[in-house]
């Protein structure tokens, strides 16, 4: 705990059961009290103020909380925060160092993948997981590989596009 | 020195990358949940789990013994307050916590306020509310029945489940016509409830200041201002102490229109608890309380010539608004713009009888994606109109071309009476035909019957109505809908630009730049573009209905224009030349006998602060307000072609062609990224998005497990095309477009499934075209349903 306190609500300190964990984010070691039931979103939201990762429907069909969890795309709308004890989790705010941007973020920009850029941080952690699985991916193969994420604006068309552009990108560098 | 370049600075017509993307991409925007204030509390909603019953009582004590609990609020808490009740949008009363009835399953029945959110909804579940079932009514045809239930108990002068009865047209022009018609073609029609569902769900901070009686509220809304005048209302605080900010917005498709009694009560428990108070509705919430879509009956009858000739329309449309009539649309208008339907078909007569009724479903029919019941008026067209081509045995494209209006017949008069201006149907038509090859699809679809496939073609076309007011015929709650655009100019030719509208995706901080790069020559990295706090935004209406590019872009080209005629002035102070004299080309002023002597609009805007004629007054700043003399009348043609699987009803789609005549593109990029959003959005009600209701008034569809939507996977890919006919009366010539596919694309899937089916006896499949209801009409050869109560199986 970096923080000089913690303010607790009346009455529930004695009866909360809680959890020290310790997770590394976006390569950075943190380390939280928790309680079991917190979701791995809000202690990436409320406790590491990694807004990024945006939360929609709360049971795992829209995609907008993926984060790579030991390099695997998860919901984490749909996962406790104890279970990410020891492991490793990237956000959208690890994808690229300050004043840069990794080619996925750039082939959305460039190739219109977003409008309201609210599913855009989980559509773009899928996609790093897809490429660093498969650089070089066919239209159905990105279309499968982002099934698990919802976009209500765009039509995905330009989102097959932006990861198409990352691909080149990452070949070329 | 020569006109700055409009491509090199993004003006109009550049595919500029979007400004608002570097902090999406980043993960950096700023929606409502991620905003933390110091002190704030979370608020949660109890639900009622029935759809009609009486509430006998509430106990919240044990809710209210927890710890962390601050505050937990009811229907009586509301009333003691005069708040229990609050006025729609559509001159009815919606209530904010149930009082004495719960009126549909999901409505809000308590609040919690806790020092977090999962404290809040542990409270919320302790609370035990005491009901008395009553029998719940999910249809129309329940809600008009003899000795139906009466829903709205609470209005005096309320003896029945009606809202409205409204009526339009010639009755007897139309009967006239029908008595002329050598046939008369029928259709019985139901475009079943949707939700828009943005993948934001609704939520709002509220945070009143005892000390300076301020109250600022950060939420979810496509229009601020509306929403100010409506706190100001119903809150009874003066409006100058409301300051809302709407943020960045993760998707609206008119969601986040309506007030919800969820915004009321997190004002209401920040002005009693005197801290933030922050509400995030969860997706089950949103999706069964919060403003759905469509829900209306149609039969609808066309009056037929032998040569196609359309002489006259009869609609006869019943709307199931839900227990509350809170739809957002203009007051004039009962079923918002219905009457828009056949706009761009000569028809000389036409009548629409409209009846809207009360049922045990969520309130707020909302625009979804379309301008105030566009959607249902241009599928209902283009189903009657497929129709009656089948009818006549005429082929679906010519019987189209036949009846559309010419070009040279602008300004046209439409049947029930709007005036279009400009348009060019028929090669519209055109060239979405050569592009899908009709003629050749004809022959393939012929030789696929032959080895027992079955494929199909569906068109759509349409005008629709986009981007209102004019004020004279357009208000809500009889604020004028107008709107509005704010220029300052700095000293160093740099410029913060203002709206009244609120983007949602939509993609303004980088479209608005680009008109003032057009109108001024000032690059449109160099304007700053800010919308959606009260405070500081000129008022305007906000963003539905396509009304942004339509009205606000309009004020964005007049402020400009306003500020140039300022920087005229000043250009001839510095050149030392009169008025007359000075000519203007793009971002330079020059004298006209001397094209090498000029300033540019950037040392227009340091003399404004430096150097300004004697009695100018300093700056060059302006605001300029935008009340459109008609709306933009986009046209679309959609044509898709499908196969049908004859074994198990399951269909897919082959090729999806769009040729969209939006008027002039301010960026072509973002117009067809509207374009294929709206594509998406009419394929997935053709397809799955589906909220129903069992006998019990359950909402089926409270989850996206259960409420489908389509996925990178399923979704077609697209082929897009243009014509451009540009807007007559608007000052750069664009017309809206956002929601264009929406509107006139679920037709084109349906008319494709069922000319698949022709000749089977099927007239019609309700939306969405699931493979079961595909596989019984093929079994039946009968039309098949989709009204509620849900039928086995499709639960």
């Amino acid at each position: 705990m970096t923080s000089l306190f913690q303010e607790v609500s009346p009455g529930a300190a004695e009866d909360t059961p809680t959890r020290q964990i310790t997770v590394t984010v976006n390569g950075e070691s943190r380390t939280a009290v928790v309680e079991p039931r917190l979701v791995l979103a809000h202690l990436l939201r409320q406790a590491f103020h990694l807004t990024g990762t945006h939360t929609g429907c709360d049971t795992s069909n829209c995609g907008a909380c993926t984060v790579l969890f030991d390099g695997t795309p998860v919901k984490s709308c749909t996962m406790f925060a104890v279970q990410a004890d020891g492991h490793e989790v990237m956000t959208v705010e690890g994808l690229a160092g300050p004043s840069e941007l990794h080619a996925i973020q750039e082939g959305f920009k460039e190739e219109h993948g977003l409008q309201c850029g609210f599913c855009t941080p989980g559509m773009m952690m899928a996609s790093k997981a897809l490429l660093e699985e498969n650089p070089n991916p066919t239209e159905d193969e990105i279309r499968w590989a982002l099934s698990g994420n919802l976009c209500r604006c765009t039509g995905y068309q330009n989102i097959v596009k932006a990861v198409m552009w990352a691909a080149k990108k990452l070949e070329d560098q | 020195m020569t006109a700055v370049d409009e491509v090199k600075i993004g003006g109009m017509g550049a595919s500029r990358r979007r400004v608002e993307d570097n902090r999406f991409i980043r993960g950096k925007g700023n929606y409502v949940d991620d905003i933390v204030l110091p002190g704030m509390l979370h608020m949660e909603i109890l639900r009622s789990p029935l759809a009609h019953a009486r509430i006998k009582s509430i106990d919240a004590s044990k809710a209210w013994a927890m710890p962390g609990v601050r505050l937990v609020l009811t229907g009586e808490t509301m009333a003691a307050r005069n708040l229990a009740w609050m006025p729609t949008l559509s001159y009815d009363t919606q209530a904010v916590l149930a009082t004495d009835k719960v009126r549909f399953q999901g409505q809000e029945v308590a609040c919690v306020i806790a020092d977090d959110p999962y404290i809040a909804k542990d409270a919320c579940e302790a609370i035990f509310v005491d009901y008395e079932p009553l029998p719940p009514i999910v249809n129309p045809m329940q809600s008009l029945a003899d000795g139906a239930p009466l829903i709205r108990d609470d209005k005096e002068n309320q003896s029945d489940n009606v809202i409205y009865d409204w009526e339009v047209g010639d009755r007897e022009g139309t009967d006239r016509a029908f008595a002329q018609a050598d046939l008369v073609s029928k259709i019985e029609l139901h475009y079943p409830r949707s939700h828009p569902s943005p993948i934001e769900c609704c939520g709002s901070i509220a945070d009143f200041n005892r000390s300076t009686s301020k109250l600022t509220v950060y939420m979810t809304t496509q229009a601020p201002h509306i929403i100010r005048a409506a706190v100001a209302l119903v809150a009874e605080l003066p409006e100058q102490m409301i300051r809302i900010v709407s943020p960045d917005i993760g998707g609206g498709f008119g969601n986040k229109v309506p007030v919800y009694p969820g915004y009321v009560a997190s004002i209401l428990a920040s002005i009693l608890l005197e801290r933030p108070v922050k509400w995030i509705e969860d997706r089950t919430g949103n999706l069964i309380s919060t403003g759905f879509a469509r829900d209306i009956y149609l039969h609808g009858e066309l009056a037929l010539r032998k040569d196609g000739r359309i002489l006259g329309v009869r609609m006869k449309a019943t709307a199931d608004h839900g227990a509350f009539f809170s739809d957002a649309q203009p007051s004039k208008f009962k079923i918002g713009l219905m009457h828009s339907a056949f706009a761009c078909y000569d028809i000389p007569n036409a009548h629409l009888l409209a009846r809207g009724v009360y049922t045990n479903k969520a309130p707020g029919g909302v625009a979804y994606r379309c301008s105030f019941r566009v959607t249902e008026a241009m599928f209902f067209q283009e189903r009657m109109v497929q129709a009656a081509a089948d009818d006549l045995g005429m082929d679906q494209a010519e019987f189209r071309r036949v009846n559309f209006v010419r070009d040279d017949d602008f300004p046209h008069r439409t049947p029930w009476g709007f005036l279009t201006d400009s348009g060019q149907y028929s090669k519209c038509l055109d060239v979405g035909l050569e592009a899908i090859g009709y003629q050749d699809f004809l022959k393939e679809k012929e030789e696929a019957a032959k080895r027992g496939r079955l494929l199909g073609i569906g068109i759509s076309t349409m005008t629709e109505p986009l981007g209102a007011g004019n004020s004279r015929e357009y208000d809500i709650l009889g604020i004028k809908m107008f709107d509005s655009a704010e220029l300052k100019i700095h000293m160093t030719g740099k410029a913060l630009l203002r709206t009244g509208a609120k983007s949602q995706g939509q993609g303004h901080e980088t479209t608005w730049a680009q008109i003032v790069a057009h109108e001024l020559g000032l690059p449109a990295e160099d304007i700053l573009v800010e919308e959606g706090d009260t405070d500081t935004a000129p008022f305007g209406m906000g963003t539905y209905a396509s009304r942004s590019t339509p009205v606000a872009g309009a004020a964005v080209a007049m402020v400009s224009r306003k500020i140039r005629a300022k920087a005229r002035k000043i250009a001839a102070h510095l050149l030392e030349i009169s008025e007359e004299d000075v000519e203007w080309e793009l971002g330079r002023f020059y004298v006209r006998s001397q094209p090498e002597r000029g300033v540019t609009i950037q040392e227009c805007a340091m003399a404004a602060y430096s150097n300004m004629p004697d009695g100018m007054e300093p700056g060059l700043e302006n605001v300029a307000y935008y009340d459109p003399p008609n709306l933009t009348w986009p046209f679309a043609c959609y044509i898709v072609t499908v196969e049908v699987d004859p074994e198990t009803g399951v269909w897919d789609v082959l090729r999806l062609v769009a040729v969209d005549d939006c008027g002039v593109r301010i960026n072509p990029m973002i117009v067809e990224g509207q374009i294929m959003g709206g594509l998406t959005e009419a394929y997935a009600m053709a397809n799955m998005q589906f909220i129903t209701f069992d006998e019990y008034g359950n909402c089926i569809g409270s989850n996206f497990t259960d409420y489908l939507l389509p996925t990178a996977w399923e979704t077609p890919g697209f082929e897009l095309h243009e014509v451009v006919t540009p807007c007559p009366h608007h000052p750069i010539g664009a017309k809206g477009i956002g929601e264009c596919a929406a509107v006139g694309g679920p037709a084109a899937f349906v008319n494709a499934v069922m000319d698949a089916l022709k000749g089977t006896g099927t007239r019609n499949i309700d939306m969405p075209l699931f493979p079961d209801r595909v596989y019984e009409a093929l079994q039946t050869g009968a039309d098949v349903s989709g009204a509620p109560p849900v039928r086995i199986g499709e639960a």
